[in-house]
């Protein structure tokens, strides 16, 4: 007791107050979180394991992993390419449109996935803009995987530039113009200069837009047609298996998904523990115009 | 034309402007052309037909008790994951991430499965007559899963760094807890917590692959906007798909700028001069 | 080097930084560009740099016309005014890093040569495996300067050298760098809105009021005479009378001084509180006394003239001056500017 230190209590550390607080959420969150996570394991097993591994070696379940798997493999690296240029553009250099266009790289998160996937059956459907002509051509966009690519860049667009961009700007240009004025070229200066000090938060927006990329359902659900066995990606094969009525099989594939997601939190933790994924205040973003005295 | 010092603007704006234009606004740009070819009057009697006009309703009602509920829970969990110190926090703090981790899907059917009248939870609600599957309950638990961090996750940071010396000035004014959380916290996490807010609305507004397996999907009762696009696709009809998409996509574009108009009054006096 | 600077012109947004500057600079000089903030000193040195393009004017290296020359190919050390170390190399890192991404290549015992060479030069041997968050702000610095050394720079360029460090580590390293500037004899501009730090350190001083040159000089050019009001009051204190000048004599009160070649009518006298004396008995400016200021080496008095003004001035540490006593004050030297 003696090396115990008394501080003065702050605001909210009344014991009752504090303890009653505490179990009311640890409660809740293990009703609303905790619970979903841990039923999917329940109900993957429980048939048994034979039951959960034929249903993993399913040719149905092994190619919706494939195609779920290579969306990703196409789409998260294109995305890291648009973001980490989106953010050079936009915190190194100063032009007319800046907000704007910061604004449009990030409606995608306040657009309901349902209404991206229309969206883009009317730039390539047959009743869309480009469809007829590429019908004639016999180019297959949508219900192929070009679509669902592109459905899935779509709802990931902001993930890497938003995490790059609050961070770059906070950093400024002071490094880039002392590699360049040392007579770094633009490549190098990028390599060496700017990329080591924002890696961790690139990699936390590469595994948080992979999580989505890999998890998307509603836009990929009308892009794709659910064709079973070739546009079908995981989360459209559990819908699949669901209303099959193979719940066993739906969990079991969902129990995939489900482990994936937790390798991203954990990867998210090891990601945060060395800066990454930090806000900045929004108020910082953008509204600093480089005038120099 | 003024000649920049640091290399690549070309190349990284190109890149940029090409993306965004083919990625997000292209696709938006063709709904809503599409939705505008029809006729305004074609376009009011399918925008304004009951159908869809119970889809509205049930989802902004869900969305907004969904919202309500996280806006208090949402800030009970950043309170106690950042003032107080107990076993397991850092794995509750982590675990607060996992409805954006978690594929909608797989929520959508672990939900079910948890509040269906069989499950874990549906059956001891069933006991007290409470039906949360196929109800438009389910859809607001459903909503309340997939948009819980957004709040947690935009009030936590400003309140770890929320200046101690604040609280404690006014505490050597002599004002109780509650005061005290009440005119000098709070109005500091107002901007995050109104940010979070509006992003969870938005959230749930949009959601589809969490709810469509709760929610019955009952017309004119439990059948979400976004799902009636779908059915809508479904039956081919592809203008009523096309109107009601936009009146989604509308909402989204006025929920961004009422929420930019409302954070940039919120942090006005953050505005240096 | 040479460096020539004929009329530049730069404008940012709708402020003009920069109005028509022309200036030259000899090989091997050391010179200060001072000013207060907003004066257009930084965007002075970021032009000379390649950091910023000027809208209008030509830049000359020697006699090579530089203006369009991107800062890459321009051939200048420049410290930044918070260093911008890269933070995730180490110090020695930081120093080869121009020389690793130079076109001309050299091998990595040649570049850790240099290194240590240069580490010796900023006296920083042994820190070379540091990284920069691991050092204090005066080493921080040496590194950011060993660093644009590094390149072999026709010219050095510092903004703001000494802006982030204590007073007393900022003494040291001014006597330091007045050491290398010697020692390597390299064209040297550097920026500071700190006059002692200007006229204790450069060769030649260039004092800058919104976006123009207000005066050039030797320290003794522009502390002996200053051009104008601003440029006497920014070099240091300074008690300001108006008066009038007859026949080549300012008249203030009772008080008389020079004013050689100053034409007659009103004007403003200005001098510094050294150059004021302090009698009980006339003739002089009639004063009262309102506070008394002892320090180590001084004794300095605040006095209020009869019209309002205040003046500051020193006595001998001897001296018996009370609050509150009247009497006069006299002009031993003073600078005088026609109004008119």
């Amino acid at each position: 007791m003696s090396t115990a230190r008394r501080k003065p209590p702050r605001v909210g550390d009344n014991p009752l107050f504090r303890r009653l607080l505490i179990g009311i959420v640890l409660l809740l969150g293990a009703l609303l979180i905790l619970a979903p996570l841990i039923v999917i394991g329940v109900e993957a097993f429980r048939q048994g394991w034979k039951v959960y591994v034929a249903t993993l070696a399913n040719a149905d379940t092994q190619h919706a992993i494939m195609l779920t798997v290579i969306t990703a493999l196409i789409a998260v690296p294109l995305n890291t390419i648009f973001g980490v240029a989106a953010a050079w553009a936009m915190t190194k250099f100063d032009f007319r449109g800046k907000r704007l266009l910061l604004i449009v790289t990030e409606i995608p998160f306040s657009v309901s996935p349902i209404v991206a996937g229309v969206a883009y059956l009317f730039v390539y459907g047959l009743q869309g803009i480009f469809g007829p002509m590429l019908d004639a051509y016999d180019v297959k966009i949508l219900f192929a995987l070009p679509g669902i690519v592109l459905a899935s860049m779509f709802v990931t667009a902001p993930f890497v530039a938003r995490e790059l961009i609050p961070l770059m700007q906070a950093q400024g240009r002071d490094l880039e113009e002392a590699a360049t004025s040392l007579g770094a070229s633009g490549w190098r200066t990028f390599f060496s200069v700017t990329l080591p000090n924002v890696k961790w938060a690139m990699l936390y927006g590469v595994v948080l837009c992979n999580a989505r990329v890999m998890g998307e359902f509603g836009a990929v659900s009308i892009v794709s047609g659910n064709i079973r066995g070739q546009t079908n990606t995981l989360p459209l094969h559990i819908e699949l298996l669901y209303h099959d009525y193979q719940a066993a099989g739906a969990f079991a594939s969902a129990s995939i998904l489900a482990v994936i997601a937790v390798f991203t939190i954990i990867a998210k933790v090891a990601l945060e523990g060395r800066g990454a994924g930090r806000r900045v205040k929004p108020a910082t973003i953008l509204v600093t115009p480089e005038t120099r005295p | 034309m003024r000649r920049n010092v640091l290399p690549g603007l070309n190349l990284s704006l190109g890149i940029t402007l090409f993306y965004v234009g083919l990625i997000v606004v292209l696709p938006l740009a063709a709904l809503i052309f599409k939705a505008s070819s029809l006729g305004f009057a074609e376009y009011w009697t399918i925008v304004s037909s009951p159908r869809s006009v119970a889809s509205y309703r049930v989802t902004a009602l869900a969305a907004l008790a969904a919202t309500i509920f996280n806006l208090f829970f949402g800030l009970a969990l950043a309170w106690v994951l950042t003032r107080y110190r107990f076993p397991g926090r850092r794995i509750i703090d982590a675990m607060v991430d996992l409805p954006f981790a978690l594929p909608t899907a797989v929520a959508g059917i672990s939900l079910t499965a948890l509040f269906s009248a069989n499950g874990w939870f549906g059956s001891v609600l069933s006991d007290i007559g409470i039906k949360v599957a196929y109800t438009p309950l389910g859809i607001m638990i459903a909503m309340c899963f997939t948009s819980l961090p957004f709040i947690v996750r935009t009030v936590q940071p400003v309140l770890e760094d929320l200046d101690p010396a604040l609280e404690e000035a006014a505490q050597s004014l002599g004002g109780s807890d509650w005061t005290i959380f009440r005119t000098v916290i709070l109005p500091l996490l107002a901007p995050a917590l109104l940010a979070g807010t509006s992003l969870s609305f938005a959230r749930s507004l949009g959601e589809f692959g969490a709810i469509i397996f709760i929610a019955g999907n009952q017309p004119m009762s439990t059948e979400i906007t976004a799902l009636l696009i779908f059915i809508r696709l479904e039956e081919y009809d592809y203008q009523a798909a096309a109107a009601i998409a936009s009146v989604l996509l509308l909402t989204a574009f006025a929920m961004l700028a009422v929420t930019n108009w409302l954070q940039a009054r919120a942090l006005r006096y953050t505005v240096k001069g | 080097m040479k460096i020539r600077l004929d009329s530049v012109i730069k404008t940012f947004e709708t402020f003009r930084a920069v109005h028509g500057v022309s200036l030259e600079i000899e090989s091997g000089e050391l010179v200060a560009l001072l000013g207060p903030s907003g004066s257009g000193k930084t965007t002075i040195l970021r032009m000379v740099a390649g950091l910023e393009y000027a809208d209008e004017g030509h830049i000359y290296f020697g006699d090579q016309d530089a203006t369009d020359i991107p800062v890459r190919e321009r051939g200048v050390g420049f410290v930044f005014q918070h260093y911008a170390l890269f933070p995730h190399m180490t110090v020695a890192e930081n120093i080869g890093f121009g020389m690793k991404v130079s076109k001309v290549k050299r091998d990595k015992a040649e570049i850790a040569a240099r290194v240590a060479d240069l580490l010796r030069l900023v006296r920083l041997e042994g820190l070379g495996d540091r990284f920069p968050g691991q050092i204090s702000g005066g080493q921080r610095q040496r590194v950011a300067l060993a660093r644009a050394l590094a390149v072999d720079p026709k010219v050095l360029l510092l903004d703001e050298p000494f802006g982030a460090l204590d007073a007393n580590v900022r003494h040291d390293l001014r006597r330091w760098l007045r050491e290398i500037h010697q020692e390597l004899g390299i064209t040297t501009i550097f920026v500071t809105h700190d006059q002692e730090e200007a006229l204790d350190l450069a060769d030649r001083v260039v004092i800058l009021k919104e976006g123009k040159i207000v005066q050039q000089g030797t320290p003794q050019e522009v502390c002996r005479d200053p051009k104008d009001a601003f440029v006497m009051k920014f070099l240091g204190d300074a008690n300001r009378l108006t008066g009038e000048v007859r026949a080549g004599i300012a008249h203030v009160g009772g008080a008389q001084v020079a004013a050689a070649g100053v034409p007659d009518g009103p004007v403003d006298i200005f001098a510094r509180p050294r150059d004021l004396d302090w009698s009980t008995h006339g003739p002089g400016v009639a004063a009262t006394v309102e506070r008394v200021l002892d320090r180590p080496g001084e004794r300095r008095v605040i006095a209020t003239v009869s019209t309002g003004e205040t003046l500051e001035f020193d006595v001998e540490p001897e001296q018996a001056v009370e609050k509150g006593e009247a009497g006069f004050v006299t002009l031993r030297r003073a600078k005088v500017f026609s109004l008119g």
